[in-house]
């Protein structure tokens, strides 16, 4: 049968051309039309994964944020609760330290007043002494002008003397 | 998945070459009877020598309006035989045709000069003619010379055909590569894209699955085939000019295809690959005698198969068409009405046969693109068999 018999001159062309449009097509037109597909490809895969990348620092920029927030607020409670603290305790050493100043001034006022006190009672005393002893000069130069007398009170005054 | 939709289709295919064959057959058996029953009826001679022969040029245009027989084995094979001139269309008894250059290499050296000096094969040049579109050697009393050894090769109408598919798909392929080389790491556009569409799908479901890692090697072949065969289908479904040659329906095409992908195959065979052909593992040795020579055969087999798909679909795609056409002039040649009634029947069924032939063209491309990738892939894969045995 005609149909199924390959002709010799179409199976020379056949094979010149088809050889010659393979190495050509290889050459000029798949290579670069593969290499293209494959660098926009990396190029598209690169930058999907960049976007990847970016997202997830973003996301830990977020946390990390989150957490520095936490941690500030945290740091402001505390330091606020110090301050209180601390102001309480100024407050109550203030008052404290009030109150002894306040005691040792009473106390000192008190001691000044007793020495005033003391003092002035001894220079009473003094005055009264010294007033009784020239009383009781005056009474005794009276009294004592004569002799029994006088013997009779020394002797009395040595006996309680002797006493004391 | 992919295995089984290609087991459809080519199941399909098979079906269509049945149907056409029967198409074929039963038209020619009619063309047959018709002819018989007119020379009966009419027992006259109107069939003069000159009128047969312009009938059988005349052939190449199914709208011929001359009356007469028809038949249609002749005009359907004559249509998908290769030619050394390009018809393009008769007019009364004008043929309007290329002439084609013709080539002869014998003892005397090249010949070269257009068929036109054939004069549609009435005449003689150089010592060679036209005997049914084949050119032979005739003596210098006229008659064949049958014992004359020379070569032909001539530049045929499906040698030019698939020259003019080549130079498109060049153009194409160089006007694509360099809209990618402007715009470069941008999106392709036109008709970059819709040729980046189907690279794209011989990459990465063709190629890819079918090779595996070693792939890239092999895929500037299997773009060029795809697209080679796509194209020349393409343009064998163009009923006039710079379509209607029948390239891939030529068995000597598809035959240097086949030898392409056998030859790529067996110099890309790694050990293992001619290890299970000389040397099948896992067998008793004794068994090597009757496997070894199985195994070749289906090493053989392979590119035949690849040959004769291809021929065989892309020839009924054409058988069918042009039957369905000579029907109406095989009818139309009983009676016009008749022809007429048909016709309706006729177009309603070439146009469907053409969307089908459409898809058909993509399909076969396609499985031939496909299954020199599995033979790729069978050729370069790493078995390890031995550890599992």
């Amino acid at each position: 049968m005609e149909l199924v018999k390959p002709g010799l001159g179409l199976i020379f062309w056949m094979t010149i051309t088809f050889s010659i449009v393979l190495f050509i097509l290889s050459k000029f037109a798949w290579k670069p039309i593969l290499n293209s597909i494959r660098e926009r490809e990396d190029s598209i895969n690169n930058a999907l994964n960049a976007a990847e990348e970016a997202r997830k620092q973003m996301s830990a920029l977020q946390a990390d944020n989150e957490k520095l927030l936490n941690q500030a607020r945290a740091e402001r409670e505390v330091m606020l609760k110090e301050a209180q603290e601390m102001k309480e305790n100024i407050i109550a050493q203030a008052k404290k330290s009030a109150d002894e100043e306040g005691q040792k001034l009473i106390a000192k006022a008190n001691a000044s007043i007793e020495s005033a006190k003391i003092n002035a009672m001894n220079e009473l005393k003094t005055q009264v002494a010294v007033f009784s002893v020239d009383l009781a000069e005056k009474v005794l130069r009276k009294k004592m002008e004569n002799r029994s007398e006088q013997e009779a009170f020394v002797n009395e005054n040595l006996k309680s003397i002797t006493l004391n | 998945m992919q295995y089984n939709k290609r087991k459809i289709f080519s199941y399909l295919m098979q079906v269509f070459l049945l149907v056409s064959y029967l198409v074929f057959t039963s038209s020619s058996a009619l063309a047959q009877d018709h002819e018989n029953h007119e020379h009966a009826a009419h027992d006259s001679a109107h069939m003069v020598e000159s009128n047969t022969q312009a009938h059988v040029e005349s052939a190449h245009q199914t709208e011929s309006h001359e009356e007469g027989k028809v038949d249609a084995g002749k005009l359907i094979m004559e249509h998908i035989a290769d030619a050394h001139d390009w018809h393009i269309a008769t007019i009364g008894h004008t043929h309007i045709s290329i002439p084609l250059p013709i080539i002869i290499k014998d003892n005397e050296g090249i010949k070269m000069f257009l068929s036109s000096k054939f004069k549609h094969g009435h005449e003689a040049y150089q010592g060679y003619m036209l005997e049914e579109g084949k050119i032979v050697a005739v003596n210098e009393d006229g008659s064949i010379n049958h014992e004359a050894s020379f070569y032909d090769i001539s530049i045929t109408k499906n040698v030019a055909s698939m020259l003019i598919s080549v130079i498109v798909l060049c153009w194409i392929m160089f006007s694509v590569a360099s809209s990618y080389t402007r715009n470069k790491g941008k999106a392709p556009k036109g008709l970059a894209n819709l040729i980046e569409m189907a690279v794209l799908f011989i990459r990465d479901e063709v190629a890819k699955p079918s090779i595996g890692p070693k792939y890239a090697k092999f895929l500037p072949y299997l773009l060029t085939i795809f697209f080679f065969i796509f194209i020349n289908n393409l343009l064998g479904l163009i009923p006039i000019f710079p379509g209607g040659a029948n390239v891939t329906g030529n068995i000597a095409i598809t035959l240097v295809l086949a030898i392409f992908t056998f030859v790529i195959t067996s110099i890309n065979g790694n050990k293992s690959y001619w290890g299970h052909i000389f040397m099948p593992p896992g067998v008793p040795k004794l068994l090597w005698i009757l496997l070894v020579p199985i195994e070749i055969i289906g090493m053989l087999n392979k590119p035949i198969v690849l040959m004769i798909r291809l021929f065989a679909n892309i020839t009924a795609g054409h058988i069918i068409i042009l039957g369905f056409f000579s029907l109406i002039f095989i009818f139309g040649a009983m009676n016009q009405g008749l022809g007429l009634g048909v016709s309706v029947l006729s177009v309603a069924f070439t146009v469907f046969m053409n969307f089908l032939e459409l898809l058909v063209a993509f399909l076969q491309a396609y499985v031939f693109t496909l299954l020199s990738a599995l033979y790729f892939g069978s050729a370069v894969e790493e078995h390890h068999h031995e550890e599992h045995h």
